[in-house]
């Protein structure tokens, strides 16, 4: 095996499009190092991107945020502007693993690893953030839920790495929250997440919503008709059981021994109405 | 050896150099290549925290580093954190509470215990428990680390 650790976006894109073999990206290293040493998977060539500098940093311009590929968890959650904008967001990295996870994970490789269980893919979702894609024809931005097409597989092509995430602006009167169910209080898979994000007028009527569920599919889904539930009302309790019943009928799960499909479908309502109470406190101010 | 490649690093203050293999992991390189066999291989994929140590300052399981990420980094290891004969606090609070038993998860428990006190210097038993609960013990019920831990954290603000 070769490993690289290239200071440039175009070294590493050479490096990943040149090589014949399998080819790996290393961020955080989670889950690469696991599916390594399980013997799952065995990378002739590893190109680490933490050397790369733009790939390290959190960037603020005009209220939208640039979140490198190789940002770790903690750092999320250390930068104060990102927290108040996108808790949501930040909540959902946050939640993945230990401390000693939060030191390395990043959103880039969560995304990139595709499982449908992922947990801050669904908060990504639903902030409607897009991954700048860097390959050997340039840069493409694509809208996040591009990016995964199935377990472990993804739409990138050979030679193509997620550079950055991309969150939009914030709009007066938004809130996003995530939320999943787990059987143990924490460091464990999702076995349902939803992720929403939605947006006020003065009047305290919805005009803007996105909702994602996560661990019901075989990848993170946007739900539109769960979103559709609730624009264009004050979000009262007739809305929330619509939001509930549309966010349940989009589900697909697979049935394991994590959860059952019934059991999945039910908690995917559940948890999308809880989530939008949450984000709706928040894009009340309080 | 066809993929041996050298590595500088500053392990506990000192600076450290060494070859590895491409796909050799930090740990393997502490244990095998240095002999800092403080660190522990529990589960070898990141569940357990036996093989905790800091890398620029934030604790990570070593068995998900590779050697070769280490080039410039600094790396904190157990064997760094007492002074000479002095045991860190951490160390003598384990001791004085009986926060081990068969010794296998402590190294990593004192590692990520030192990295959260150094953030939080008085933490909450709520904060604790989920700060070290990347660490994980089979014997003490986690009651005795924690009480350690909040006495140690006492002990190091007096300074």
């Amino acid at each position: 095996m070769r490993y690289e650790a290239p200071t440039t976006i175009s070294a590493a894109v050479k490096l990943l499009a040149g090589k014949a073999g399998l080819a790996r990206v290393l961020a955080g290293g989670t889950d690469l190092l696991v599916q390594m040493r399980t013997d799952r998977i065995a990378p002739d060539l590893i190109v680490d991107v933490k050397r790369i500098p733009s790939l390290g940093a959190i960037t603020a311009k005009a209220g939208a945020f640039r979140i490198g590929a190789a940002v770790p968890g903690a750092a999320l959650g250390e930068n104060k502007a990102l927290r108040r904008a996108w808790p949501g967001v930040v909540e959902a990295a946050n939640l993945i693993g230990s401390t000693q996870i939060q030191s390395r994970a990043t959103l880039a490789g969560n995304l990139c690893n595709a499982s449908p269980a992922a947990d801050s893919v669904p908060a990504l979702v639903a902030s409607g953030a897009t991954a700048v894609v860097a390959g050997p024809k340039g840069r493409r931005t694509v809208p996040v839920e591009a990016i995964a097409v199935g377990p472990g597989k993804t739409s990138l092509k050979k030679g193509e790495l997620v550079e950055a995430i991309l969150l939009p602006k914030r709009q007066p009167r938004s809130g996003d929250a995530y939320l999943r169910f787990i059987p143990r209080s924490e460091m464990d898979i999702a076995v349902v997440g939803a992720g929403v994000n939605l947006t006020l007028d003065r009047k305290g009527v919805c005009i803007a919503a996105r909702v994602a569920l996560g661990a019901v599919a075989e990848r993170v889904i946007l739900v539109p008709e769960a979103a559709a539930a609730l624009i264009g009302t004050p979000v009262d309790a007739a809305a929330l059981d619509r939001l509930a019943e549309a966010a349940s009928a989009a589900c697909r799960p697979i049935d394991d021994k994590r959860g059952t499909r019934e059991f999945r479908v039910k908690v995917a309502g559940v948890l999308a109405r809880r989530a939008v109470a949450i984000a709706l406190q928040r894009a009340r101010g309080k | 050896m066809m993929s041996m490649i050298r590595v500088s690093t500053k392990i506990n203050g000192d600076a450290v150099a060494f070859l590895c293999e491409t796909d050799e992991t930090l740990l393997d390189v502490l244990r095998d290549r240095l002999g800092l066999t403080g660190s522990k291989e529990g589960c070898g994929t990141g569940d357990c925290g036996a093989c905790s140590v800091t890398l620029d300052g934030r604790v990570v399981c070593s068995c998900l580093v590779l050697g070769a990420e280490a080039e410039g980094r600094a790396i904190g290891t157990v064997e760094g954190i007492a002074s000479g004969d002095t045991l860190h606090p951490l160390q003598a609070k384990f001791l004085e509470f009986a926060a081990l038993q068969c010794g296998v998860c402590t190294p990593g428990f004192l590692v990520a215990a030192k990295a959260l006190l150094e953030r939080n210097p008085d933490p909450t038993e709520s904060e604790i428990r989920f700060g070290l609960a990347g660490n994980l013990c089979r014997c003490t019920g986690y009651d005795k680390i924690v009480r350690a831990v909040q006495a140690a954290a006492v002990e190091m603000r007096k300074g």
